[in-house]
């Protein structure tokens, strides 16, 4: 087997000072293959931001701090590399699209300019081919007319607009994974699906991988591949789409599948499970989910599980996996 | 655009009457007498009455506004009862020398405030930023007259490095640029400070922005972000503050080219209003209150160029 484009192994990211510390990724560890994609779902909160951010390396240090771990990007390891082939990288072969597309792009340019620029940081291309290319791109995202919209500001587009901007963007050096933070969260039902659509669209053409978070299980079981969740800080249980979907081991994920359905109440899906995720500076002996685990006994509350795999690709961070009847 | 600076015009005219109405009601309340002044301290008191009553003093204080706004329209400030000359005329010859004033200190102090403001942003917490921020309030606090005579006594007086009475000539002879030096520092000194410290809060608040973890994401480099996506961003408020600022400068003038004796409009009003010329220190009140539109409008147009969400409108 290949190795992976991605693979995140044992990530710990910090935030605070002195006795403050505390951990807001906790020992997470993925991979994610050239041209596939995977998804990491969890609530809000539970460390999805800070886990893209630090592939990109773009934690800001301090308050925030590379505690341990490494992340190999095609063999190297970025939490080692010089800040200049970072930079080469940030925008090259890894581009990024963001939760908030209202405030992701700087109001004073025009969105042409805004992409140009980043053709100019990778490339040599001429001023004039650049624009060319921006157009090419922003066509390449559908939005109408590119060739007179490239000279809009952001302000005179809509959100679902700006995002498309933003893919294009973040897909102007043809990287080699794309990640993306909730791109559609922001954004109204029917774009979400147009936005996810053309996502999945290019990555047909353009081969990139995808690495897409989401606090969405509806977004995952549509374009992902393989899916990681996350519970404050930690993995909590890895599959395959289908395996996951089919056949859901840990609580948390249980959980969250039970609140699925549930499209009406769209913004807050999740919350359907009693309680909410303990702040990453709460210190927990065992489980950090026991407090709102229906499973919880004793060892859950004093000795945090280990993630292990149940099945060839099928890992889980729980006492009581494989859950009796769980399985389908 | 054009519209912009249309609006400005149409709005500035009330805030002209309100300053005409001002100028002239303090001029009537100041001590002293007009007929006085023309006639001499030693003119016996019916000369005085009959100047009074030629000049129209008597007449109600809506009458005399009338007469006073009436012959304004046409252009007539009136003469100086010092000199005799029209007011036009020595307004005309002061503007110029506040202009360069004004320019020379400007042209200075806004880069130089915006570049220590950005300094102290990026370095934030660290020695630099201390030093530029206590520099800045020192700025703030200190009051104007205190800054020309410390500048006087040290690089006029001790160590005679620069002139510091008069003006040399125009702002483009040695001379004249000598002269500038020590008003234009001392002016520019006062306004560095609101600079720095507006660009400073503006700069860190606009690196917090998704737009900058944007730029960041596309790999440019630090100074890039800084510059190009921070500070450009940052600028639309420091412009306006400038804006409001330009009272503050305006009257930092008018000590300032006391202190130095420079020929310019600040120094006319005060020797006008000490002498009682009130002609002439309603032109040069005017003459202040248009500088203080005519600086906001352009204020008003650089934010439009700056920021086009206010253009496109
Ligand atoms: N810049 C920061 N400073 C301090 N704490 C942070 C910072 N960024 C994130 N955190 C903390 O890290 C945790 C995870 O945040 P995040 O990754 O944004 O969650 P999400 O899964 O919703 O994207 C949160 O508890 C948050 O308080
Ligand atoms: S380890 Fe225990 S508390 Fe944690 S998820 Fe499993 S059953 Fe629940
Ligand atoms: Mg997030």
């Amino acid at each position: 087997m290949a190795a992976p484009l991605l693979s995140v192994e044992d990530l710990r990211v910090e935030f605070g000072v002195d006795r403050n510390v505390f951990p807001a990724v906790d020992g997470v560890s993925f991979a994610v293959d050239r041209g596939a994609t995977l998804g990491i779902v969890g609530e809000s909160g539970c460390g999805k931001s800070v886990t893209s951010l630090a592939i990109m390396r773009l934690v800001s240090v301090p308050p925030g701090r590379y505690a341990g771990g490494a992340i190999r990007f095609d063999g190297q390891d970025l939490l080692r590399l010089p800040e200049s082939r970072m930079r080469a990288l940030r925008g090259g072969r890894m581009g990024m699209i963001f939760q908030e597309p209202m405030t992701s792009l700087n109001p004073v340019y025009t969105c042409g300019d805004q992409i140009v620029e980043s053709l100019k940081v990778h490339s040599d291309l001429s001023a004039r081919a650049a624009r060319d290319r921006a157009i090419e791109l922003l066509d390449l995202v559908r939005l109408p007319s590119p060739a007179k919209r490239v000279d809009d500001y952001p302000h005179q587009l809509s959100g679902g607009q700006r995002q498309r901007v933003m893919i294009a963007l973040a897909l102007a050096n043809d990287p080699d994974l794309l990640i993306a933070d909730e791109p559609t969260t922001a954004l109204d039902v029917t774009i979400q699906a147009q936005i996810l659509e053309l996502m999945k669209d290019l990555q047909d053409r353009t081969g990139t991988a995808i690495l897409l978070i989401t606090h969405d299980l509806g977004v995952v079981a549509e374009t992902c591949d393989e899916v990681v969740v996350m519970y404050a800080g930690t993995v909590v249980e890895q599959a395959p789409t289908a395996a996951l979907f089919g056949d859901p081991q840990h609580p948390y994920t249980v959980g969250l599948m039970a609140a699925v359905p549930r499209i009406d109440v769209a913004a807050d899906r999740l919350a359907t499970i009693e309680g909410s995720v303990p702040p990453p500076w709460q210190v927990l002996a065992g489980c950090r989910f026991a407090s709102r685990c229906p499973l919880a006994d004793d060892r859950c509350r004093n000795e945090p599980p280990p993630l292990r795999a149940i099945a060839p690709a099928h890992r889980v961070a729980c006492w009581h996996a494989p859950i009796d009847g769980a399985a389908a | 655009m054009i519209e912009t600076i249309v609006n400005r015009l149409l709005l500035s005219i009330p805030v002209l009457l309100g300053v005409l109405i001002l100028g002239f009601v303090l001029v009537q309340v100041a001590p002293g007498d007009p007929a006085r002044v023309l006639a001499g301290p030693m003119a016996p008191p019916e000369v005085v009455a009959t100047i009074r009553e030629r000049m129209g003093l008597d007449d109600p204080i809506v009458v005399q506004f009338m007469r006073y706004m009436g012959r304004l329209m046409q252009g007539d400030l009136g003469r100086s009862l010092i000199s005799n000359k029209t007011v036009i005329s020595e307004l005309g010859a002061a503007i110029g020398p506040t202009v360069e004033l004004m320019f020379a200190c400007l042209i200075w102090s806004i880069p130089a405030g915006i570049a220590m403001g950005t300094l102290a942003a990026v370095w934030r917490g660290s020695l630099v930023d201390r030093v530029i921020m206590a520099f800045s309030v020192a700025g703030v606090s200190l009051p104007i007259f205190f800054i020309c005579l410390v500048l006087i006594q040290y690089l006029g007086v001790k160590w005679q490095l620069l002139p510091f009475i008069g003006r040399g000539g125009p702002l483009w002879t040695v001379d004249g640029l000598r002269h500038i030096a020590l008003p234009a520092l001392s002016l520019g000194l006062i306004f560095i400070g609101p600079v720095a410290r507006m660009t400073r809060s503006s700069v860190l608040e606009v690196l917090r922005l998704d737009h900058v973890r944007t730029a960041r994401a596309k790999g440019l480099s630090e100074r890039a972000v800084i510059l190009r996506h921070g500070l450009r961003n940052a600028l639309i408020p420091v412009i306006t503050l400038i804006g409001l600022q330009a009272g503050y400068l305006l009257g930092g003038a008018v000590v300032t080219e006391t202190i130095f004796s420079y020929p310019g409009i600040g120094r006319l009003a005060v020797g006008a209003i000490l002498s009682a010329d009130f002609p002439l220190t309603q032109g040069a009140i005017l003459v202040l209150a248009l500088a203080f539109i005519l600086i906001n409008m352009i204020v008003d147009i650089l934010y439009a160029l700056l920021d086009p969400r206010v253009q496109k409108k």
